[in-house]
């Protein structure tokens, strides 16, 4: 039973009011990709014990999508942003590296 | 005889009577008696009988950690099993009835069990009942059935209520003993918001009943001077009669709260489940006093030794007239003292410690009490009760020294903190050899969403046992909490006399060296029957992981999840496999902390509300005209509407059959309506949908595709353009919020750039579809200002405008083929308009249909039904519907994988219509075998069967199925199967059953 | 016209709060961007009424306006007035990207009112409704329940509660039982 805040209202919003919507920080492919790029875009996900970052929808709320950092193992949450961004915030990162030194994820680390 | 005492009693109210029945027996109590004092009052020591052996067993403790004293509790629809006595407030008109017995308490055939102890050893129910296999469902089950089990299961209707509370604070305290009220108070005068509860009616715990002076008056004033400080305060709730049940991610706590149960004849809810978000934990939940594990020490009038001293305390109870104290530990010396005081007999207290007791003990002696060091139990006499002890040196074999008369036994094997709500989400425990217990990690604790600890044990839950130790660190609790928080408080400590208390000694078996024959009679689990030899043999036979042993003895498994047996079975489990205890650990604790009502989980979500229906503004007219209703998501919908008595066949036909030859209508409200407006909306339109949407023209429909990126047909529906900026999108009746949230997942997270907003419209608008030849006369005959003849509102066009005096929107889409107009009105006149269509459709025959009549025209159409001919896996290709597909269009949802080997492959199954050859309809969900068998030995399939119905039209069996090549087999008879393995030959056919060039629709 | 009804057409509860269908609203979708002066401009011309802060809802002569999304506004006025507020909107907007709709027939409105009104919400929404976290002018999208619904507080303790018009008979009873007298919690002060 989590709690996110929800980026665009503000909310600290109990996981009735969320959605979980899968991997955050996906570059689709379309046609004209190769079928290693579109297969991975479709099917290959992280699975980690540690950092990850995920995509949330404050469905019954203000609806909008949002992104989550949490540590899959301990439910710590490094932080929560909107959506329209193609890599997670530094200050995020930097809250990261402050409890995993080291740490990766993808191509972000 | 266990018997109400003149004097004493300060729980209750002597002044008011209490009648309750127990097995058809009339007794009383009194107010403030829990079932169990007042049980144990009218003598009634024997509560029930066990599992497995049925034993007589008797009442054990005082309160949630009883293992025995379960009830079938009220009757008819208050009826509910397993309720325990000790945590049960009597009131008047209580019924309750013994458990697990046949045919009566007193009286039982089970008991034969009993006699054949050492045929049921640990693992029994794995090694027996094997073989023959069919002696299992006749003979084994059966038995089985009748003899094990604990209470009844409920027969009738729950007439309670229940409900949920969300509430959110910074603190939350469990347990209202001393150590919880203390760090109320520390926390409280932060100003931070708390909620304190306590799972009994009472405030205090047992401290009263221990005694001790706070602060220079006896602890019990000074737990009330704490509850007048707290009542002080506003910031703090103080809840009784609520259990902390559980404690979860993130600061979740559930309080489940007993409102009426002791008040049943009151208005509102039984249980209320609080739904608590905090951001610190306070468990300040106790300790539980352990068993000690000598032979007979399950019959009728062994109890806990603290137990004994509540009742005689707090009850004005005595087990009694001669109760034998047995202990490692100086605490019971209380229980003996309390007993003398109270006028009863201790005849010895036997003290497993060879060195004895400390200033309790000495206090015991001086009040003319025999005590015995380096002593212990070898054996409890008596069947039914309690008659008297053998005594046998602790460090000997069990010879027995003395055998004494006595009707009760108080023993205490040491206390274990409650960790429980500390370690739900991962609080870590460590060994305490100095007490022999496990206690909560203070520096492992369960870490929030800061990653930071937000539980923190306080007093006896935390390990320390003595008055003083237990006060500071309740308060230290409380202040570290609001420290967490970022709050201050500056409340002092009280001070509390210091009583030292000589080292207890763990004692795991009684005397230590019992050989087999006492041990197959030392219980450590009353509730699941499991004793001492149980757990050796299973060590013996290789189960060295406690969580393996768990499920194989059933030790502490069932209601009380070994609140009693935990620690003793453990100790046990550790010195047959010669390892420390703490490195064979122990079981997982999961909440709840004891049983809670699924009433109260379920809350409101029961009878009406148990789930949300949707209803369309024409609803209330299908109910008043007979509609049978079938789900669709949630949504209630008319599958037909029966007429005097007809079948559902028949109604089904007589609507399909009005519709195609006159006008029928549908209520078609619950189709999605989504509008997509903005520079960008055709662009975005064109990614949604395979077809070009960009290029409809404003007035037009355009029936579209939409896939998901697998290239999976998802949804389908028609799209009006309205102007050059705005598209209205219907979706299907399941469909709307899903794919409003698809449009606004593209939309938020991958082209955030685009000028495109979207609204779900779905609910303002009622829709009706006017089908039928005569629906034009219809619409004309209710006048209004829009034309809508064919040649000012042609097929796959809409319009704006006044039909009668109705504001309506009008498109000439046609799912059933026939002439078609379906009419959007707002959601508030939507009645008013299906009513004057009624009426004006009257002369025509007019009459609804519902969902099978659209299914079956559909299908008589060959058109395609999201759920039915796709399943998730079906491309638009496989239904044939390339036409919808742009080939124009560099890009689209799903286009990249409709170019994979295995989407574009010749080979994959294709939409065909089956005709069968004797007419007959074949069944829903029906396969197409092929010759020959799979590498895994199962039958080749060839296809299936995706719609199939009666058509009412062409008087025969109509289907769609999916089918290998089907496309290049036209003509060929196939095979499909039935649930009873008969075959129905079909042939394979075009699907468009009817009118196939189109022209019904079209005029 | 007479044929225009609200989804259970004004029905009423007295428990320990009154739950009450307040009729038909005039309820309009404005997406755009709330920032722009347009909008600030558009919304002034149709309700009298700011721009709401972020999970407010503000009033003006004509109507009110709350904060749905960062970039949603649900516009309320009278029923009747819907068609005019509709056409000062579309003015207003004109010029930028923007979209209004008509929601009012989508919508069911209740409103609870008398004591403890706190605690109706309280027991079916997992929402903070102390007096310290929700005042008058406070406005929630959430759930009731099992369904999507938005709520807001008047200055006469009241709460006015908006749901989809197909789950109104759910919420009415899900508000009924929750105010079924005997359920008194006592929790906000």
């Amino acid at each position: 039973m989590l709690t996110l805040k929800c980026p665009y209202c503000g909310v600290d919003a109990e996981e009735t009011e969320l959605h979980a919507e899968g991997e955050a920080h996906l570059k689709r492919f379309g046609p004209g990709s190769s079928d290693d790029d579109f297969e991975s875009y479709l099917f290959m996900r992280e699975n980690p014990k540690g950092v990850h970052f995920e995509r949330w929808r404050h469905q019954s709320g203000c609806g909008k999508f949002f992104h989550a950092a949490r540590c899959t193992m301990t439910l710590q949450v490094f932080g929560t942003y909107p959506a329209q961004t193609l890599e997670p915030p530094q200050d995020i990162k930097d809250k990261i590296s402050a409890t995993y030194p080291g740490w990766s994820w993808r191509e972000f680390q | 005889m266990s018997t109400r005492l003149a004097s004493g009693g300060r729980l209750l109210n002597k002044g008011k009577q209490v009648h309750f029945s127990f097995n058809g027996k009339q007794l009383t109590g009194f107010e403030g008696d829990t079932l169990a004092s007042a049980l144990l009052a009218n003598d009634q020591m024997m509560i029930g009988r066990s599992f497995k052996y049925h034993r007589p067993r008797g009442i054990v403790a005082s309160g949630a950690e009883e293992p025995n004293a379960l009830f079938n509790m009220g009757e008819g629809g208050k009826f509910e099993p397993n309720q325990r006595a000790t945590t049960t407030e009597l009131f008047n008109g209580l019924s309750c009835a013994s458990q697990n017995h046949w045919p009566s308490l007193e009286f039982d055939i089970g008991a034969i069990n009993n006699h054949m102890t050492r045929f049921f050893p640990a693992g029994f129910y794995y090694k027996t009942f094997m073989f023959p296999a069919f002696a299992w469902k006749h003979v084994f089950e059966p038995i089985v059935r009748q003899s094990a089990g604990l209470g009844k299961a409920p027969k009738d209707r729950d007439v309670d209520t229940y409900e949920h509370f969300y509430a959110y604070v910074d603190v939350v305290i469990i347990g209202g003993g001393v150590a919880g009220l203390q760090a109320a108070k520390a926390a409280g005068a932060s100003g931070a918001k708390v909620i304190l509860m306590e799972q009994t009616p009472h405030w205090g715990g047992r401290a009263p009943v221990d005694g001790g002076d706070v602060d220079g008056m006896p602890v019990e004033d000074y737990i009330t001077t704490l509850i007048n400080d707290l009542k002080q305060m506003p910031n703090v709730t103080m809840r009784n009669r609520m259990m902390g049940a559980g404690v979860y991610d993130h600061g979740y706590v559930l309080g489940y709260e007993r409102v009426t149960d002791h008040t049943p004849l009151e208005n509102g809810p039984r249980h209320r489940l609080w739904r608590i978000r905090t951001k610190q934990i306070v468990t300040a939940t106790g300790a539980i006093e352990r068993p000690l594990s000598f032979a007979g020490n399950d019959i009728p009038g062994v109890m806990l030794a603290s137990a004994v001293r509540d009742y005689v305390v707090d009850y004005g109870v005595s087990i009694g007239d001669r109760t034998v104290v047995v202990t490692n530990n100086d605490d019971a010396y209380r229980t003996a003292i309390a007993l003398k005081k109270a006028g009863l007999e201790v005849p010895v207290v036997l003290d497993a410690r060879a060195s004895g007791g400390g200033a309790l003990a000495e206090e015991a002696k001086a009040l003319g009490i025999r005590v015995e060091n380096g002593k212990g139990i070898a054996k409890v006499k008596g069947g039914k009760r309690v008659t008297g002890v053998a005594i046998c040196a602790q460090a000997g074999e069990g010879s027995v020294l003395e055998e004494i008369k006595c009707d009760a036994v108080a023993m205490s094997g040491g206390w274990s903190p409650v960790v429980h709500l500390w370690s739900h989400c991962g609080g870590k425990l460590i060994w305490d050899d100095a007490q022999a217990h496990f206690r909560p990690d203070a520096t492992r604790p369960p870490k929030g969403a800061d990653g930071e600890g937000f539980v923190i044990p306080a007093g006896i839950a935390n390990g320390p046992l003595d008055l003083p130790a237990v006060l500071a660190d309740a308060h230290a609790a409380g202040l570290a909490a609001v420290k967490a928080i970022g709050m201050t408080s500056d409340v002092t400590a009280p001070v509390a006399e210091e009583k030292p208390e000589a080292a207890m000694e763990p004692v795991w078996l009684m005397p230590q060296g019992a050989g087999p024959k006492l041990r197959i009679k030392t219980w450590l689990d009353y509730q699941n029957d499991v004793k001492v030899s149980d757990v050796r043999l299973a060590a013996q036979e290789g189960y060295e992981s406690v969580e393996h042993t768990k499920r194989y003895t059933t030790l502490g498994m069932a209601t009380d999840q070994g609140k009693l047996s935990n620690i003793n079975g453990l100790a046990t489990l550790a010195g047959q496999l010669n390892a420390p205890i703490p490195a064979v650990g122990t079981t997982t604790f999961r909440p709840p902390y004891t049983p809670i009502s699924f009433g109260a989980i379920a809350g409101e979500a029961r009878d009406e509300v148990f789930q949300p229906l949707r209803r369309t503004p024409i609803s209330g007219w299908h109910a008043d005209n007979n509609a049978f209703d079938e789900p669709v998501g949630q949504w209630r919908r008319p599958y037909c509407y029966p007429q005097n008595g007809e079948s559902h066949a028949d109604a089904v036909k007589r609507e399909i059959n009005q519709t195609r030859t006159s006008v029928g209508l549908l209520d078609a409200s619950t189709l999605g309506k989504i509008i997509v407006k903005g520079p960008d909306a055709g662009k975005f339109m064109d990614m949604m949908y395979t077809n070009m949407m960009s290029t409809l023209k404003p007035g037009k429909c355009r029936y579209g595709l939409m896939c998901n990126e697998n290239g999976f047909l998802m949804d389908d529906g028609v799209v009006a353009r309205i102007d050059e900026d705005t598209f209205l999108c219907h979706t299907t009746t399941g469909g709307a919020e899903r794919i409003h949230g698809w449009m606004e997942d593209w939309l938020q997270c991958e082209w955030w750039d685009w000028k495109v907003y979207t609204a779900n419209v779905t609910e303002q608008y009622a829709q009706i579809a006017v089908v039928g030849p005569n629906a034009r006369k219809v619409i004309e005959k209710l006048g209004g200002d829009m034309d809508v003849s064919k040649e000012a509102l042609a097929f796959m066009e809409w319009k704006d405008g006044k039909i009668g005096d109705f504001d309506a929107r009008a498109y000439r889409i046609s799912f059933s083929g026939e002439l078609s107009y379906e009419i959007a009105v707002p959601a508030s006149q939507g009645r008013a308009f299906w009513d004057a269509l009624l009426e004006a459709g009257a002369e025509f025959g007019i009459m609804p249909y519902g969902t099978e009549g659209l299914h079956v025209m559909r299908a008589e159409k060959g058109f395609i039904m999201i759920g039915d001919e796709t399943d998730g896996t079906v491309i638009p290709q496989d239904l044939n519907l390339n036409w919808a597909i742009s080939k124009k269009k560099e890009d689209f949802l799903g286009k990249r994988a409709q170019l994979r080997d295995h989407m574009a492959s010749a080979d994959r199954w294709k939409l065909v219509g089956l005709e069968t050859l004797d007419g007959s309809v074949i069944p829903d969900g029906s396969y197409i075998p092929a010759d020959g068998n799979n590498a895994n030995g199962q039958r080749n399939v060839q296809g299936r069967v995706t719609s199939t119905y009666y058509s009412p039209t062409l008087d025969r069996g109509i289907a769609m199925a999916l089918v290998h090549n089907g496309l290049d087999r036209m003509g060929d008879v196939i095979e499909c199967n039935t649930v009873s393995g008969t075959m129905i030959k079909a042939k394979i056919v075009d699907p468009v059953f009817y009118d196939k060039e189109g022209e019904k629709q079209n005029v | 016209m007479s044929n225009v009804v609200s989804a259970l057409a004004g029905v009423s509860h007295a428990g320990f709060a009154k739950i009450e269908e307040t009729g038909l609203n005039g309820m309009i979708t404005v997406r755009g961007d709330l920032g722009s002066s347009e909008m600030a401009a558009a919304v002034k011309a149709a309700t009298g009424a700011s721009v709401p802060a972020i999970r407010k809802i503000a009033a003006g002569d004509k109507g009110r306006v709350a904060w749905m999304s960062p970039d949603e506004l649900l516009v309320i006025v009278a029923y009747d007035d819907v068609a005019d507020t509709m056409a000062a909107l579309n003015d207003g907007l004109s010029g930028v990207h923007a979209l209004v709709a008509n929601v009012s027939d989508a919508r069911a409105v209740f409103r609870i009112s008398g004591d403890n009104t706190r605690e109706v919400l309280a027991k079916v929404s997992p929402v903070d409704l102390s007096s310290e976290a929700f005042g008058a002018g406070d406005f929630r999208r959430s759930r009731i329940a099992q369904v999507a619904a938005a709520f807001w507080m008047n200055d006469d303790n009241s709460f006015e509660v908006v749901c989809f018009r197909s789950v109104a008979q759910y919420v009415f009873d899900v508000l009924r039982v929750s105010s079924d007298k005997g359920g008194e919690v006592g929790f906000f002060s």
